[in-house]
């Protein structure tokens, strides 16, 4: 098995509220979600969901709610708040003044 | 989301916490099957699937615990904190019931002694505005704090402009008339203002009327709420009724509240109107009352003493005659009822609270030394990685176990000292100090433990934390982890013990000095013999026995009846007795000598014939008293050695004569004899020049009878109450008692026991915690030493030089200790000098003898571990490394 990258530390919690954007998805939706979208780059160890999911439920940033499946299997579905919604747009201002200011420094090392 | 949500959220989550697991597994368990799932659909086989599931799911129990982390309070990390530190104290049941049992000894004393701090001391008056009301009294050069006499205190009344109310008060006492007889009853004589002045209401009838103390107003009476229940049934039509007080009938117009006291005359059993008909209150020159006044608002204690102080210089000017020398004293109202006992309070305070020190320096070389034991267990805890500050945590939390048992143990012996202590007043003090009742665990108390407790926990936390200083985890690590370390602890061990030796020093010192002057107050030069006396108290009632004739043919007849009952050797009578106060003073003035209208003071007392014989009291000159001194004959007066000393040296005051201020006629007395000083005042007041007239020419209507016997005076005290009846069914006999009793029983003897005894305790405590922290120290450091000892004995060394070796590094020890406590105890003994009779606070031998005791207690401690060190056998000592 091939060495995966790790995710930069801090941006677990900023993914789950991104793929929330779209549907509520439970746990294993908000796993294979991510995986998708990033080509199969980022795998999260799918069990550290869970304890942030909680962290995220303890801010008010997500809701849970027991739901029945397509398959009728009893799972519990995150939904993004407002105050999620916000933060979320927080952390992705954070994130993208982080990317540029690496991404200058490092164009900067290039050049020299 | 805001903070405060939040945390009701951890809550919420923290009582559903089964919800809450249950859930978790159920969305875990889901999760692992939805992957399961989809390999087995991508063409796995189920077993493979279920593992690659699981793999990419990650350490699932882990995930578990950081989902709780992430909603739980970090508090639940201190739980674990607790059981471990209770697994701790238990695995060490030796040093945790040491430890626990100092503190609750040490917190035992302080909180006990508290309470009655608080009782006395910082509780106010049960008045309305307690702080603003003062005790409001004449003052003398010999009695600053005096009496007011009537025709003063109506004169200050009317010109001063500082109090909104001003009353007066005076003790008195009535003959009850009660199914078993007639019963002497304690009363007071009080203005109208009274209770207006305090704030009090009562809580039956009204209040006094103006008018009602002036002389001739209709007899009205105000009950005490226990009187009230016990003498008239608690029944609510009382107020109306008549009550007849040694036969006079007085209308009762109220009950005082039940929670109602008055410290200065808390046993008064009835109040009533201060009507000015003795023939004291006619004369100016006679001080019988007290005064109590409230201040306006605004008003300072100060100015209101000015004020009084120009007033009274003013009656000074206009009656030279009766007001000479007097002054004014105005002193807050708790200062006057408190004042005496504040001294024995704050030193039993302090007392108490170096043995709380010395007993928690005493558990934190403890907790030294367990830290010490203790290095490789927290090395090896910090290398598994605890943070520094879990494992202060950690250290801190045992210190709060410890405070927490011993606190409670603590509280409890508090509750019992207490009890026994309140138990110990007798009955007569605690009429002097009712405050004393209200004595009870309450708020003030428990915050103040709690304050001690915090205080403990802090220092029990940070000893340990400071001794391990976490760069060294390391070398703990290492095997033995002897090295500097051990240093570091016998050097701050060392210092903890020469605290603790100074502390005792201070203790023994307080606490033989307490001794010394109990011991000389008890053994205090009476000149008289205490023992074998019986005395009871009489009053006759006043309409019947209003003539003097009937009242000395009373003594005569008590007198002869005493005597012939079985054993009396000679009765006498005595209207004060002896060691009671310098009280019941008369101005002298003598015929024949130029007057500069000065007070001379003496002590009055009316006497009978044989009370010198009785008391085996010494005449020095001339006569005593004979039957034949009676009203027929001229006045005469026996004087002590005092008075002979002090108005005739070098003369023979025999045959003088002396009068009044004035040098009415009818007060000229002549000097018939001169007997040896006994003791009329209390124990720890000065002897005072005395004058004893006599009982047939000046009697009495209330007086003490005194007797002699060869056999126990006990025995005789019911026998002398049923003479007194026989004589007059009427006369009021008060419960008997023994000179003796009389003596070991008075306050001044009480306060000085009590402290000499308490402190005493405390002292003992202190040495044997400074003896055992000093064998513990020492034995330490021979344990520490046991490789160098081993050395030095291969190399040739005597046995005598280990010994040396040890005792002198003890020997240090307590010589720092002692030195400096000798110091302190000098300084503290400097501060309680009020409560020392007769003894210095340098007292030598009291030094001497506790440097002495402490050092032999201290080298026989060390002598134990340094025979250890000297019995070491060199190759084994070497062959343990």
């Amino acid at each position: 098995m091939a060495k995966k990258p790790d995710l930069l530390p801090g941006t677990l919690d900023m993914l789950i509220l991104k793929t929330l954007t779209r549907a509520p998805l439970h746990g294993y939706g908000i796993a294979l979600s991510i995986k998708r979208l990033s080509d199969d780059v980022l795998t999260v160890e799918e069990g550290s969901l869970y304890p942030a999911l909680q962290r995220l439920l303890l801010q008010g940033w997500v809701k849970a709610e027991w739901k029945l499946t397509e398959t009728n299997r009893r799972a519990r579905f995150y939904t993004l708040t407002a105050a999620g919604r916000k933060q979320l747009g927080i952390e992705l201002t954070e994130f993208e003044q982080m990317v540029a200011a690496i991404g200058r420094v490092l164009a900067d090392a290039q050049e020299a | 989301m805001n903070p405060l949500a939040r945390i009701l959220k951890k809550f919420r989550i923290l009582f559903g916490r089964e919800r809450f697991r249950v859930e978790l597994d159920e969305e875990m368990a889901f999760h692992r099957l939805q992957a399961e799932r989809e390999l087995i659909a991508g063409g796995m086989g189920a077993e493979d699937a279920r593992y690659a599931a699981m793999r990419r799911f990650g350490n699932e129990t882990r995930m578990k615990e950081r989902s709780h982390e992430a909603v739980g309070f970090s508090l639940e990390t201190v739980a674990q904190d607790l059981s471990f530190a209770l697994r701790q104290l238990r695995k060490n049941p030796g040093f945790a019931v040491t430890a626990i049992l100092i503190l609750a000894l040490g917190m035992g004393a302080s909180v006990a002694i508290f309470a009655f701090v608080d009782a006395a001391l910082i509780k106010p008056l049960p008045y309305a505005d307690p702080t603003r009301l003062v005790d409001v009294t004449e003052s003398l050069a010999l009695f600053p704090h005096g009496n007011l006499s009537y025709a003063d205190y109506v004169d200050w009344k009317r010109m001063s402009t500082v109090f909104s109310s001003f009353a007066a008060y005076t003790g008195t006492g009535y003959g009850l008339n009660t199914p078993a007889g007639t019963e002497p009853v304690p009363g007071e004589r009080v203005t109208v203002g009274f209770l207006r002045t305090l704030g009090v209401v009562p809580m039956l009838g009204r209040d006094f009327r103006e008018g009602e103390d002036v002389a001739g107003a209709a007899p009205v009476a105000m009950l005490r709420y226990s009187t009230w229940q016990n003498r008239f049934g608690g029944r609510r039509d009382v107020v109306g009724q008549t009550v007849t007080l040694s036969g006079i009938a007085y209308t009762i117009v109220g009950v005082l509240p039940r929670d109602f006291q008055f410290a200065l005359r808390d046993n008064a059993e009835f109040w009533i109107p201060l009507q000015p008909t003795t023939e004291c209150e006619k004369r100016r020159s006679c001080h019988d009352l007290y005064g109590v006044a409230r201040l306006k608002d605004g008003v300072t204690v100060e100015a209101a003493r000015a004020q009084m102080k120009s007033i009274a210089a003013e009656l000074e000017a206009q009656y030279p005659d009766s007001n000479r020398g007097q002054g004014a004293s105005v002193m807050l109202l708790s200062e006057a009822i408190v004042g005496h006992i504040r001294p024995i309070l704050l030193v039993l305070l302090g007392g108490a609270g170096l043995l709380l020190l010395i007993a928690c320096v005493n558990v934190s070389s403890l907790l030294l030394v367990r830290a010490e034991s203790r290095r490789r267990e927290t090395a090896v805890r910090g290398a598994l990685g605890a943070s520094p500050l879990r494992l202060a945590r950690q250290f801190a939390t045992e210190g709060l176990t410890l405070v927490a048992a011993g606190g409670a143990m603590g509280l409890a012996l508090a509750y019992g000292g207490m009890q026994v202590l309140q138990r110990l007043i007798s009955k007569d003090m605690m009429i002097g100090m009712p405050y004393l009742r209200e004595l009870k665990m309450n708020a003030h108390v428990l915050e103040f433990a709690g304050c001690l407790a915090l205080l403990a926990a802090i220092l029990f936390s940070i000893t340990p934390i400071l001794h391990l200083g976490f760069s060294k985890m390391r070398e703990g690590l290492t095997a033995g982890g002897r090295g500097s370390a051990g240093n570091l602890w016998r050097r701050m061990g060392a210092n903890l013990v020469v605290v603790e030796l100074a502390t005792a020093v201070v203790l023994l010192t307080g606490a033989g000095l307490l001794g010394k002057s109990l011991y000389q107050l008890l053994h205090l030069e009476l000149g008289f013999q205490a023992d074998h006396l019986a005395i009871v108290n009489v009053g006759l009632p006043l309409p019947e026995f209003s003539k003097d004739e009937k009242v000395v043919q009373f003594a005569r007849e008590a007198l002869e009846r005493a005597r012939n009952l079985p054993g009396v050797q000679s009765a006498a009578i005595s209207d004060v007795l002896p060691v009671s106060c310098n009280c019941e003073t008369d101005w002298v003035r003598f015929v024949g000598r130029p007057y500069n209208g000065i007070h001379n003071e003496v002590n009055a007392r009316e006497v009978s014939t044989e009370i010198f014989a009785t008391l085996h009291a010494r005449l020095l000159r001339g006569r005593t008293f004979t039957e034949a001194d009676d009203a027929t004959r001229p006045p005469v007066v026996v004087v002590n050695e005092s008075f002979a000393k002090k108005y005739f040296p070098g003369e023979d005051p025999i045959g003088k004569k002396m009068g009044d201020t004035a040098l009415t006629p009818k007060s000229i007395r002549e000097i018939v004899g001169v007997v040896a000083d006994y003791r009329d005042a209390s124990l720890d007041e000065e002897q005072w020049p005395a004058e004893y007239q006599a009982f047939n020419q000046s009697p009495a209507s209330y007086f003490s009878l005194i007797v002699r016997t060869g056999q126990d005076e006990r025995t005789l005290l019911p026998l002398l109450a049923s003479a007194i009846h026989q004589v007059s069914p009427d006369a009021a006999v008060e419960d008997g008692t023994t000179m003796t009793q009389r003596i070991n029983d008075s306050q001044t003897a009480y306060l000085h026991r009590t402290a000499a005894y308490l402190v005493g305790g405390f002292a003992g405590l202190a040495l044997l915690l400074g003896v055992v922290g000093l064998y513990g120290v020492i034995a330490y450091s021979v344990s520490q030493r046991t490789r160098e000892i081993g050395v030095r004995m291969a190399l040739g060394a005597q046995r005598s030089s280990v010994y040396k070796l040890v005792l002198k590094e003890a020997g240090r020890l307590t010589a720092m200790g002692i030195l400096a406590g000798l110091a302190g105890a000098i300084g503290a003994a400097l501060l309680m000098g009020k409560l020392l009779f007769g003894v210095r606070a340098w007292d030598a031998e009291t030094l001497i003898g506790v440097a002495v005791v402490l050092g032999v207690s201290a080298m026989v401690a060390s002598f134990i571990p340094a025979r250890r060190a000297a019995s070491v056998n060199p190759t084994e000592a070497l062959r343990a490394e």
